[in-house]
């Protein structure tokens, strides 16, 4: 038996930039994980559509700016309407402190903004993999 | 548990089709089960490869020939293979990223698979997983390789038939066909017939097909000009697919394929079960540094050493 990580990065919205998700989703594979990526100008319900056929462990959203209060409690809403409830669902881009503390109330489990060091997303998915080895 | 993901897999169920692709994957002790267990709903899908080099635009195409069956009211599955890297483990897996439009399609499962180490242009859950798909009632399933070289053609062992994607432009890549894979391709495309000497490629693969089919004098490969991009010629494609599929059934060789690939798995289950009870048996984790010790003492000799081995398992094998 050998069990792989399995990550969605993907970025819903409006704006067209994807460096940064680019970015992430190569230092997860350098990290050793299988990296799903989506790219940009994704719906929550494309996103969630493709992390239950890819059976992902993780997902990874960011967003630049904007509708971030809306559009990743969605995922997570749809995730778990739609059954996948041990998926866990981080986020990341320019996002203010007070909005963090919501989101996590909605259940992105962390929030990282720029210049966050890659090792924290790592370490963040290492403490928490145990809970969704199935 | 396995009738709960069996049943659900049966009912083309998305998250149970998904959580078997991950047992095969994973190689998780009731793997062998769930695929008994589906085998007798399986058999009724066809089976499409999609290979050829890096770039070819395999994903492209299949964007485009899923959009015509999805016309026909087909219901299609992709199984999209991406390379691990052999350092870290780690994969991009990125072929979905150009079959977008397709996914919020009920009619539509697109599943990427890392190779994790398997040789061959596949993954080592490929074929299993092609089974699961296949219970799950798609019509069509579609296995998209890793680009190409020329050792990786064990699509052939798992597809109904092989379209092989070529593109001009580059260079000495008809030279590497001559020397071996253009045996795998049953359809034969040049992408990117929008591009300058798409036409000359073509003439080339007429000219080495010429040669293949001169001493098999068997069913002539159809070869089609596509742009993806463009949309052009992939109706086209997708009609000389059904036709081949068609002709396949009709002439028996579709009956014959099927059967060489039950052949060949059966073979490799025997050998990796065999291999495994002989490793149990013999103790080998424990034993072969012993063994490699004695082997470079010159107490004893490979084959020598071995054989007594085999003689051994043989002998308890009689007494039992
Ligand atoms: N001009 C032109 N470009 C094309 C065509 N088909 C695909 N492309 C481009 O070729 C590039 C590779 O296309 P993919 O579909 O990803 O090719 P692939 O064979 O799946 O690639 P890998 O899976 O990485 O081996 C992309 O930039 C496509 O836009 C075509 O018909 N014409
Ligand atoms: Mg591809």
């Amino acid at each position: 038996m050998s069990r792989k990580i399995r990550i969605l990065i993907s970025k819903p919205g409006l704006d067209g930039h994807d460096r940064g998700a680019k970015y992430i989703a190569r230092a997860l594979k350098d990290a050793g994980y299988e990296v799903i990526y989506m790219g940009i100008r994704q719906s929550p319900e494309a996103i969630v559509k493709t992390a239950i056929q890819e059976d992902v462990d993780f997902v990874g959203l960011s967003l630049l700016s904007g509708a971030h209060n809306e559009l990743f409690p969605e995922v997570v809403r749809l995730l778990r309407e739609q059954g996948a409830n041990d998926v866990i669902v981080f986020g990341g881009g320019v996002i203010p402190q007070e909005d963090i503390s919501y989101l996590k109330e909605q259940g992105i489990e962390a929030v990282f903004t720029p210049g966050t060091p890659i090792q924290k997303v790592i370490e963040f998915i290492e403490t928490n993999k145990e809970r969704v080895l199935h | 548990m396995i009738g709960k993901l069996v049943n659900g897999i049966i009912h083309g169920e998305t998250r149970s089709i998904a959580r078997a692709i991950s047992w095969i994957e994973n190689d998780v002790p009731q793997k062998e089960e769930l695929i008994d267990a589906l085998f007798e709903h399986t058999g009724r899908a066809q089976i499409l490869g999609i290979t050829g080099p890096p770039g070819s635009g395999k994903s492209s195409l299949l964007d485009r020939i899923i959009e015509q069956e999805r016309k026909r009211d087909k219901k299609i599955a992709v199984l999209a293979i991406d390379p691990s890297s052999p350092f870290t483990g780690g994969a991009i897996l990125g072929d979905r990223l150009r079959m977008q439009k397709h996914t919020v399609d009920a009619g539509v499962f697109i599943r990427s698979m890392a190779s994790r180490g398997h040789l061959g242009g596949v993954a080592g859950a490929t074929s299993d997983s092609v089974k699961v798909l296949d219970a799950a009632g798609f019509d069509l399933i579609v296995i998209e390789t890793i680009g190409v070289g020329q050792t990786e053609i064990e699509v052939m062992n798992i597809a109904d038939l092989v379209m092989l994607v070529l593109v001009p432009g580059l260079g000495d890549e008809i030279q590497a066909l001559k020397a071996g894979v253009m045996e795998i391709g049953d359809i034969f495309v040049v992408n990117k017939a929008d591009k300058e000497e798409a036409n000359r490629l073509k003439a080339e693969i007429e000219y080495v097909l010429h040669l293949k089919t001169e001493d098999e004098k068997g069913v002539k490969n159809p070869i089609f000009m596509t742009s993806a991009t463009e949309n052009t010629g992939i109706e086209e494609l997708v009609n000389g697919l059904h036709e081949y599929m068609q002709r396949m059934g009709e002439n028996g060789t579709l009956r014959e394929r099927r059967r060489r690939r039950v052949t060949l798995e059966l073979k490799k289950i025997i050998t990796a079960k065999i291999e495994a009870h002989v490793h149990k048996f013999l103790e080998t984790g424990n034993n072969l540094d012993v063994w490699i010790d004695q082997i470079l003492r010159k107490k004893t000799s490979p084959y020598k050493l071995i054989n007594e081995k085999v003689i051994q398992i043989l002998k308890e094998l009689k007494e039992k």
